[in-house]
C-alpha cells in the first residue's frame, strides 16, 4: 500500500496544471469560479485549446484521439481542470456520444463524426428524457416509425442541457412499441436542422437558459443514423451512462469554490472583523471540507482499482460517488449563500462583459444564489439520488 | 497510488483474524473473559504476543517488527471487528507509542522487550476531571527533589489502566494549568508507593480506571523525553491512538454494516423480507457511504500519521476523527434501528458493536472538540 502519487504521476500533474493557467483564458475560468454562465463560445475557445494540445478527448480510443493515460492521470487531468475552473470539455460531445460512436457507431459515423465532435465543431445534446420519462427513463414515449430509408420520428424531448447551442442531438426513441420498455428503444443521431424540430426554452429557477424542450413533429431522419442495432439502443445508453464515472464527483469543483469562499469569507465584514472570524461559520466549514477530503480519498481508491476490479462486481466504494459528491457541491453553494449574506438578495442583471453596474462593494453576491438555486439539479440529474440508492441497494447490497 | 494490502499485510490480517475466533469463538465467551479480573484473559493476550502483534509498531532494533502504520490499521481493523478486549491500544499504541517516541536508549532497551513480549503491559494515564480532551491541560504535578521528582495528582479514566504494570503519565514541571509547556511524561511504576488505583468495567465491555498519585518519589530514569517538552509527545501519540481507533471503528463499522444488511434480508414482516422495503433500503445504502467515507478517513489517517509536520498531521487526525465519529454515530444508530427490538438487547452482538463505537466517539475528541481545532486552524491544510 502507497497512498503516494510516483515522481512521474506528479510531473504529470505540474504539466497539465501548468497548462490549464496559462492557456485557457483567464476570462473564461473567472466564469466558471464565479458561477456566471458560459456563453456558446466559451465552451468552443476552451475546448479547442484543449483539442490542439490532443487533450479534448483522452479517455476515447486511441485512433480517434485519444490518450493512453492510467486511470490515475485521467483522474490527474480531471482534477486538476476542475481546480482551475476550466469548464469541462462539452460533456454531451465528450463523454456521451463521442465514446458510443467509438464504441457501436458505423465506420461512416466515426468518419463523420469523432473528429468534429472532438474539436466542438458539431455542438452534441441529448435526447433522453421526456416529460413523462424521468426517472423511469425506459417508459419514454417518442416514436421512431421506419419508411423506406428514413425513420419518421415523432414526440418530445424535455430538460435538453445547452440544446439552444446543438447542431445535433442524440436520441432515445422506441422503435418497437410491442416490446416491453427497454427492450424497444433505439439510439438515433438528428440533425437539429431537419424539418419538423422546435426547440422551446426552459428558463430554470435561477433565470437562466440552461435546458430546453424539443418538440420532434413528424422528423424524418435517414436509416443510416441509427447507432448500432435497431432495439439495442438501452445498452448503448447504459455503456454510456457507465463511461468515464471518474469525476462525477466533481471534488476538484468543490475544492476550487471552498477556496473561493474562504477568500471571500476573510474579506465580509462582519461584526468587529470578518466573517472568518466566526469560530462556527469555520466549524460549518471545516465539515463539509472533512467530508470532500474524505470523498477524495473514496474517489482515489476507485481510481487506483480502476481495471483490476471485477466489472461485473460493483464497487461499493464507486457507488457513493455521485451522492456523496452531489450533496457536497450543494453545501459549497450553501456556505456561499451564506457569506454573501444580505447581499444574495440583489439580482442586477450583469452586462455582456460580467461588468454588474450595482451600488455596492460585493459585486459577485449574485451569482451566489442563483449558484444555489441551479445547483439543486446536481442530485436531480443523471440519475437522482434516491434512483442511486435504488441501485446500490439492489446491485452493492444485494436487496 | 496503490490501497491493496502487501501479501505480508494480507496474511497479518488473516491471522489476527483466524486469532479472534480462537480466543472469543462467540459473544458468550467474550463477554464471559470481560468479567476476569484483568477485563481480558492472560492466555489470550500471551498469544498477541506469540504472533507478534505487540511488536508490529517498534523498529527491528528496538526488538519489534518495524511494521507501519497500515501494520496497525489492519490490526486494529481486525480488533474492532472481534470486538477484542486486551489492551492493544493502551500498551502497544498508547504506552508504548510514549516511549517509543521520546524514550533514551536505555529507556526503550529497558521497556519495548517486555511490551513486544506482553510480560510487560503500559497505559497512559492523561485525562483529568477537569481536563476534558484537552491534553495539555494538566494539574497533576511533579515536583523536582535532588533525585528526581515526586508526584501528585489523579488521572481519570485510565484505559486498562488497573492492569498496567507501568503508566505513562502526564504532569506539570512548570507553568500553569492549561499552559502548552512545562508538560512532562513519566513512566510510573503502577505498584509504587502513593500509588491507587480503582478499576472499573466501561460500557464497551472493557476496563479503565481512576489512578491517584500522592507523593510518588520518581527516580531521573523515569522522564521519558525532555523536560518540560512532554505536550508534542502526547499529541503525537493522540495522533497515532485516533489512527487506530479510525482502524478499529471501521472493522466494527464494516461487520455491523453487514450484520445489518444480513438481517434486512432474513426478517420477514407483512410476509416479506423486510429488505424490500424502499426505506429500509435507502437507510442501509446511507450505513454503507457513511462506512466508506471512515474506511477512506482510516487510509488517510495511515497516510498522514508519520507526517513529518506536526501542525499537518494534526490537522488531518482531526479530520478523521470528525468523519470516524460522524460515520459511528449514523452506522451504529441505524444498525440498531434496522433491527427493531432484537438490537436492544443484551445478547446481541450488533448491540455491543454499537457500544463499543459509542465510546470511540469520545476517546481522544469527540466532533466539537476536533471540528473546533480544525476551524481554529483556519481549516484542512491543502493536500496536494
Amino acid at each position: 500500500m502507497d497512498l503516494r502519487f510516483t515522481p512521474e504521476e506528479i510531473a504529470f500533474r505540474d504539466e497539465v496544471r501548468q497548462f490549464f493557467r496559462t492557456e485557457i483564458p483567464a476570462s473564461i475560468r473567472r466564469k466558471v469560479s464565479e458561477g456566471l454562465g458560459l456563453a456558446r463560445e466559451d465552451y468552443v475557445t476552451s475546448q479547442r485549446i484543449m483539442n490542439a494540445r490532443g487533450w479534448a478527448v483522452p479517455h476515447w480510443p486511441r485512433e480517434w484521439g485519444g490518450q493512453d493515460w492510467s486511470p490515475i492521470q485521467r483522474y490527474i487531468f480531471t482534477e486538476e481542470m476542475l481546480l482551475a475552473a476550466v469548464p469541462l470539455p462539452q460533456q454531451f460531445n465528450c463523454y456521451m456520444v463521442g465514446p458510443v460512436i467509438a464504441a457501436f457507431g458505423s465506420p461512416s459515423q466515426k468518419e463523420k463524426h469523432l473528429a468534429r465532435i472532438a474539436n466542438l465543431d458539431e455542438w452534441w445534446c441529448q435526447g433522453f428524457s421526456e416529460p413523462g420519462a424521468g426517472s423511469d427513463l425506459a417508459s419514454l414515449k417518442t416514436r421512431a416509425v421506419r419508411d423506406g430509408e428514413h425513420y419518421i420520428v415523432n414526440g418530445q424531448k424535455a430538460w435538453t442541457t445547452l440544446g439552444q447551442h446543438a447542431d445535433w442531438i442524440f436520441c432515445l426513441v422506441r422503435t418497437d412499441p410491442a416490446a416491453k420498455k427497454q427492450a424497444g428503444i433505439s439510439f438515433i443521431l438528428i440533425d437539429m436542422k431537419t424539418p419538423g424540430i422546435t426547440v422551446r426554452p426552459i428558463i430554470t429557477l435561477e433565470g437562466r437558459h440552461e435546458v430546453n424542450e424539443i418538440f420532434f413533429d413528424d422528423v424524418r431522419v435517414p436509416v443510416e443514423n441509427l447507432v448500432g442495432e435497431e432495439n439495442r439502443g438501452w445498452d448503448y445508453a447504459k455503456f454510456l451512462l457507465a463511461n468515464e464515472r471518474v469525476g462525477i464527483a466533481r471534488i476538484g469543483l468543490s475544492k476550487e469554490r471552498l477556496a473561493r469562499i474562504k477568500r471571500l469569507a476573510k474579506e465580509m465584514p462582519a461584526g468587529d472583523g470578518v466573517l472568518w472570524d466566526d469560530a462556527d461559520f469555520r466549524e460549518r466549514f471545516a465539515l463539509v471540507e472533512i467530508e470532500l477530503k474524505a470523498l477524495e480519498i473514496t474517489q482515489m481508491r476507485v481510481v487506483a482499482a480502476q481495471g483490476r476490479r471485477d466489472p461485473n462486481k460493483p464497487d461499493p466504494a464507486s457507488s457513493i460517488l455521485k451522492i456523496k459528491g452531489s450533496q457536497l457541491q450543494q453545501a459549497t453553494t450553501e456556505l456561499l449563500l451564506e457569506v454573501a449574506g444580505p447581499f444574495a438578495l440583489a439580482a442586477p442583471l450583469r452586462t455582456g462583459d460580467l461588468s454588474n453596474d450595482w451600488p455596492f462593494e460585493h459585486d459577485w453576491a449574485d451569482a451566489a444564489a442563483a449558484s444555489y438555486f441551479n445547483n439543486r439539479k446536481v442530485s436531480i440529474y443523471g440519475g437522482s439520488n434516491e434512483i442511486q440508492k435504488n441501485i446500490i441497494a439492489k446491485a452493492v447490497l444485494g436487496l | 497510488m496503490d490501497f491493496d494490502l502487501s501479501s505480508e499485510q494480507a496474511q497479518l490480517k488473516d491471522s489476527v483474524e483466524r486469532l479472534m475466533g480462537a480466543v472469543y469463538g462467540s459473544l458468550d465467551a467474550r463477554q464471559a473473559l470481560a468479567k476476569e479480573p484483568l477485563g481480558f484473559s492472560e492466555k489470550g493476550w500471551a498469544q498477541f504476543a506469540e504472533l507478534g502483534l505487540t511488536g508490529i509498531p517498534f523498529s527491528e532494533e528496538e526488538g519489534g517488527f518495524g511494521g507501519g502504520p497500515v501494520e496497525t490499521m489492519v490490526v486494529m481493523e481486525a480488533l474492532g471487528k472481534g470486538l477484542a478486549l486486551e489492551p492493544y491500544l493502551a500498551s502497544v499504541v498508547l504506552g508504548g507509542g510514549a516511549v517509543r517516541f521520546s524514550g533514551s536508549a536505555e529507556q526503550k532497551a529497558r521497556i519495548i522487550p517486555g511490551i513486544v513480549d506482553g510480560s510487560l503491559r503500559l497505559a497512559l494515564a492523561f485525562t483529568e476531571k477537569q481536563s476534558r480532551y484537552d491534553l495539555y491541560d494538566v494539574a497533576t504535578s511533579a515536583r523536582r527533589t535532588e533525585t528526581g521528582f515526586v508526584l501528585d495528582g489523579a488521572k481519570s479514566v485510565v484505559i486498562n489502566g488497573d492492569s498496567a504494570h507501568r503508566i505513562v503519565v502526564s504532569a506539570r514541571t512548570d507553568g500553569g494549568r492549561r499552559d502548552e509547556t512545562g508538560i512532562s511524561l513519566f513512566l510510573v511504576d503502577a505498584a509504587a508507593p502513593g500509588v491507587r488505583t480503582r478499576g472499573y468495567p466501561t460500557q464497551d465491555g472493557g476496563r479503565a480506571a481512576e489512578i491517584a498519585f500522592s507523593g510518588v518519589v520518581l527516580g531521573e530514569e523515569t522522564l521519558l523525553g525532555s523536560l518540560g517538552a512532554g505536550l508534542p509527545i502526547l499529541e503525537r501519540v493522540a495522533d497515532h491512538a485516533i489512527a487506530a481507533l479510525a482502524a478499529e471503528a471501521v472493522g466494527i463499522m464494516d461487520a455491523l454494516h453487514g450484520l445489518t444488511v444480513d438481517y434486512l434480508k432474513t426478517r420477514q414482516q407483512f410476509g416479506v423480507a423486510i429488505g424490500q422495503f424502499q426505506v429500509l433500503q435507502h437507510r442501509a445504502v446511507d450505513m454503507l457511504m457513511a462506512l466508506e467515507q471512515a474506511r477512506s478517513m482510516a487510509l488517510y489517517a495511515a497516510m498522514m500519521v508519520g507526517h513529518p509536520d506536526a501542525a499537518e498531521r494534526t490537522a488531518a487526525l482531526s479530520a478523521v476523527k470528525v468523519q470516524i465519529n460522524r460515520s459511528c454515530r449514523l452506522v451504529g444508530q441505524e444498525a440498531v434501528q434496522l433491527h427493531g427490538g432484537i438490537g436492544m438487547t443484551m445478547e446481541y452482538l450488533g448491540a455491543h458493536y454499537f457500544k463499543r463505537l459509542t465510546m470511540i466517539e469520545s476517546l481522544f475528541g469527540d466532533t466539537s472538540h476536533h471540528l473546533r481545532r480544525i476551524g481554529q486552524a483556519g481549516g484542512l491544510v491543502s493536500a496536494s
